[in-house]
């Protein structure tokens, strides 16, 4: 078998599944800051147990977040030397940074959030919790800009046969970094507040401390709802027009844009056919829009993915249905947290056992839609491992970033072992998850 | 000093911070194997608890200081040893998990699933770290490219397994210290007889693998007998071990502890003073040797490392303090409890 094929798609299986565990932990550690926030001001058991409750939670996803986490930072080393060596000059500080600011920071403190509960003063353990949810807040800006580097590189220069870097600043604050930033961390915490809704409302529904968790529910549906309409605008909204200035062909792909156009319409709905060519079937769709969303002009000219060489265009098929899917999946989150904030006003949040059944249901939807926002950026960003810059780099190709001198076998073997361990960790995962709830606060 | 020695002693230090601190919790996993007890067991777990998050993320620092200063090092070591990585991966994946999982159903086979994940992931991890270190000592053999270019089965060497064994030992010996620590009554009787069995064994292989560094890694012996500095270190070594039987027999296991901790520091500064400069030497043709200098990056990358370093580890350093103390005492069993 092909050792570049098979090196993708353990890199693709081993973050996919580890995705699944820090927008969680990061989600759930800021509604954590607030619950154990009013612990603290309030002084009231309840807050304490439900603190106690979703700490627990906490500590399980946190756990197979950083188990998981261990082998995307050797990664780049043992499967993917070729790029370490090309762009380690740049690559490596966001990964040791991160260390550096952020893991440490908030494995240190979760430490102490979990075991310190009666050792410390109360203030002392808000803080450590505060620091859990800042740290893994800050680990995030790291890896993302690690990420965003390999999307739209800057600050650096190709010289002794690799890239170095000319300004850290540059190399940092990319021309997407902070889009990407932005519209990722606002997607965990969509699914912290999911998971807290989803949780409270099983509660609910099933008469556990009800009333503790009507807490917890309120603050999670007002939570869900700014964060969810966040995420749409502006954050979702601007991180398309920098893709669609700096990376026009996963723009194009994104858009399902195989022909370039003026006045391209907006996709509302359409089934995308690989092709050769590829082309949208029954589309439905608002001409102009898109023009007008993503450079303010309805007529703008979209370039296609005909405009590219054949071998440097992203595959439409998947890069069209994950991001519309995403979408789909964002207008539902505010849709349904703005019923919940429309029940609240009226006083009915509770009344209607189907709304919360939808609660329930729907926790595992944001990790979904985070999943397909990773498929769309990185599927998108093929089949370059480093995006090319006009003028300044030629740009670098997945098939020439890997391990020479590891074989197929071993990457197969090595993947055979992943996906056993991981698919046993996920079922681990999920039923000790349930169980915890089951057991309620 | 030039940026590429600051960066060497750096990486030492990182790796350092985490055999020290990573090194007990891992030498308490294994010595949770030979617990007698459920409660013997819980009193294990919740000696490192609070701290082996944090403990191993030395790991990942020092893993991600070694790409950003040494790129070609890191793409050539891990890469090198491929399924020794992955191994080590699955160790950690279950190490992790077992903590975590063990407490959350009360049935007696499930506990011992992960007493088994929990052990085997703290065993496994020393030896193929000394391994790591054995082979990168005697050198590894390398391609123009700087790939390593031996397979799998040549890293298990006589050397190498050896120096994976003192590793080791001296691991579960440094962990029974810690153990002391946070243990009374009988149980710390038992980990003491743990340090001052696991001393002996230790010192014989240590005595042993020196001898076979002789004639497996000649090139670390070049020049070093001249160095102060490498008297420096053996003294400090000698005194250390010679002062860990002694402590633990006066029942003062913080001293040992930190007597251990010097040793390690010691055997780790021996190492960097015979490999200085290179980092991994190539052992079919010296030219081909990765160097602190043909093998780093940038003046400017290291320059903002240094930066980013000199900001954030006294933080690191001070707050990890502040944890640590928090948790000071003997372990005593919480409702938080593992």
């Amino acid at each position: 078998m092909d050792p570049v094929l098979l090196a993708r798609i353990q890199f693709a299986v081993t973050i996919g599944f580890h995705f699944i565990f820090p927008p969680v932990s990061i989600g759930l550690a800021w509604l954590l800051v607030i619950i154990e926030g009013k612990a603290w001001r309030t002084g009231d058991r309840g807050w304490e147990r439900l603190g106690r409750f979703f700490g627990k939670l906490l500590a399980l996803t946190f756990a197979v977040g950083v188990a998981t986490g261990i082998v995307m930072e050797f990664q780049f080393g043992t499967n993917w030397a070729n790029y370490s060596r090309f762009v380690g000059d740049i690559f490596g500080a966001p990964l040791a940074a991160e260390g550096i600011f952020a893991f440490f920071l908030e494995s240190a403190f979760l430490g102490l959030y979990l075991f310190g509960r009666n050792r410390i003063s109360k203030g002392l353990h808000w803080f450590s919790i505060l620091m859990v949810a800042f740290g893994a807040t800050m680990s995030g800006f790291w890896i993302i800009v690690a990420n965003s580097w390999q999307q739209t590189p800057a600050g650096f220069v190709i010289r002794n046969g690799r890239a170095e870097l000319t300004s850290f600043y540059d190399a940092v604050f990319n021309p997407s970094t902070v889009h990407r930033y932005l519209h990722t961390i606002d997607g965990a915490l969509i699914c912290g507040a999911f998971l807290v809704a989803g949780v409270s409302a099983w509660l609910i529904l099933k008469n556990k401390e009800a009333e503790l968790a009507k807490r917890s529910f309120r603050i999670a549906i007002i939570f869900g709802f700014i964060v969810s309409f966040l995420e749409l605008m502006p954050l979702g909204h601007h991180h398309v027009r920098q893709v669609a200035r700096t990376q026009p062909a996963k723009f194009a792909a994104i858009e399902g844009i195989y022909e370039s156009e003026t006045g391209a319409p907006l996709m509302l709905f359409a089934v995308p056919d690989s092709g050769p060519p590829p082309k949208l079937v029954l589309p439905v769709g608002l001409r102009g829009m898109l023009g007008w969303l993503a450079f303010g002009d309805p007529d703008a000219h979209i370039p296609g993915l005909d405009q590219f060489p054949e071998d440097e265009r992203p595959p439409l098929w998947l890069t069209f249905v994950a991001f519309h899917n995403m979408v789909l999946l964002g207008m539902f989150f505010i849709g349904i947290t703005a019923l919940g904030l429309f029940l609240m006003w009226r006083k009915k949040l509770f009344d209607y056992p189907l709304y919360l059944w939808a609660m329930v249901v729907s926790v595992p939807l944001p990790v979904a839609a985070c999943q397909l926002g990773w498929v769309t950026a990185e599927v998108g960003r093929q089949p370059w491992i480093v995006y090319p810059v006009p003028g300044v780099f030629e740009g670098m190709k997945v098939a020439d970033a890997i391990s020479p001198n590891v074989s197929a076998g071993e990457i197969l073997a090595s993947l055979i072992m992943f996906g056993m361990v991981y698919s046993l960790l996920l079922v681990l995962y999920l039923f000790l998850m349930w169980k915890e709830v089951d057991h309620g606060p | 000093m030039d940026l590429n020695t600051t960066w060497f002693l750096l990486l030492g230090v990182l790796l350092l911070g985490y055999g020290i601190l990573d090194g007990f919790d891992l030498g308490v996993g294994v010595l949770h194997l030979f617990a007698k007890d459920e409660r013997e067991r819980r009193i294990h777990m919740n000696a490192i608890g609070p701290v082996w998050d944090g403990n191993e993320v030395w790991l990942l620092t020092a893993g991600g200081a070694m790409f950003a200063a040494f790129p070609p090092v890191y793409a050539t070591v891990f890469s090198g040893l491929y399924l020794a990585f992955m191994l080590l991966l699955l160790a950690l994946i279950f190490r992790a998990v077992s903590l975590e999982f063990r407490g959350k159903v009360d049935l007696a086979a499930w506990k011992r699933v992960w007493d088994w994940g929990f052990g085997l992931g703290s065993l496994v991890p020393p030896l193929l770290y000394g391994v790591a270190l054995g082979n990168i000592m005697a050198g590894l053999p390398l391609n123009a490219a700087g790939d390593h270019t031996g397979s799998f089965l040549s890293l298990l060497n006589p050397y190498s397994l050896l120096v994976g064994l003192t590793t080791l030992v001296f691991f579960v010996m440094h962990g029974a210290a810690w153990m002391m620590m946070k243990t009374e009554g009988e149980l710390q009787a038992r980990m003491r007889n743990w340090v001052t069995r696991g001393w002996a064994l230790f010192v014989a292989l240590y005595a042993g693998a020196t001898m076979m560094t002789v004639y497996a890694a000649p090139h670390l012996f070049e020049g070093v007998v001249n160095m102060p500095l490498f008297w420096v270190a053996l003294a400090a070594l000698v005194l250390s071990v010679a002062y860990i039987p002694l402590a633990a027999a006066r029942t003062r296991p913080g001293h040992a502890f930190l007597a251990s901790a010097t040793a390690l520091a010691a055997m780790l500064g021996l190492v960097g003073l015979g490999l200085f400069p290179t980092l991994v030497p190539a052992s079919n043709d010296p030219t081909l040797s990765l160097t602190i200098y043909n093998s780093s990056s940038s003046t400017k990358t290291l320059t903002v490392m240094l930066i980013i370093a000199l900001i954030g580890m006294p933080f690191v350093i001070g707050y990890t303090a502040l944890i640590y103390r928090a948790f000071r005492g003997k372990v005593t069993i919480t409702e938080e409890s593992y």
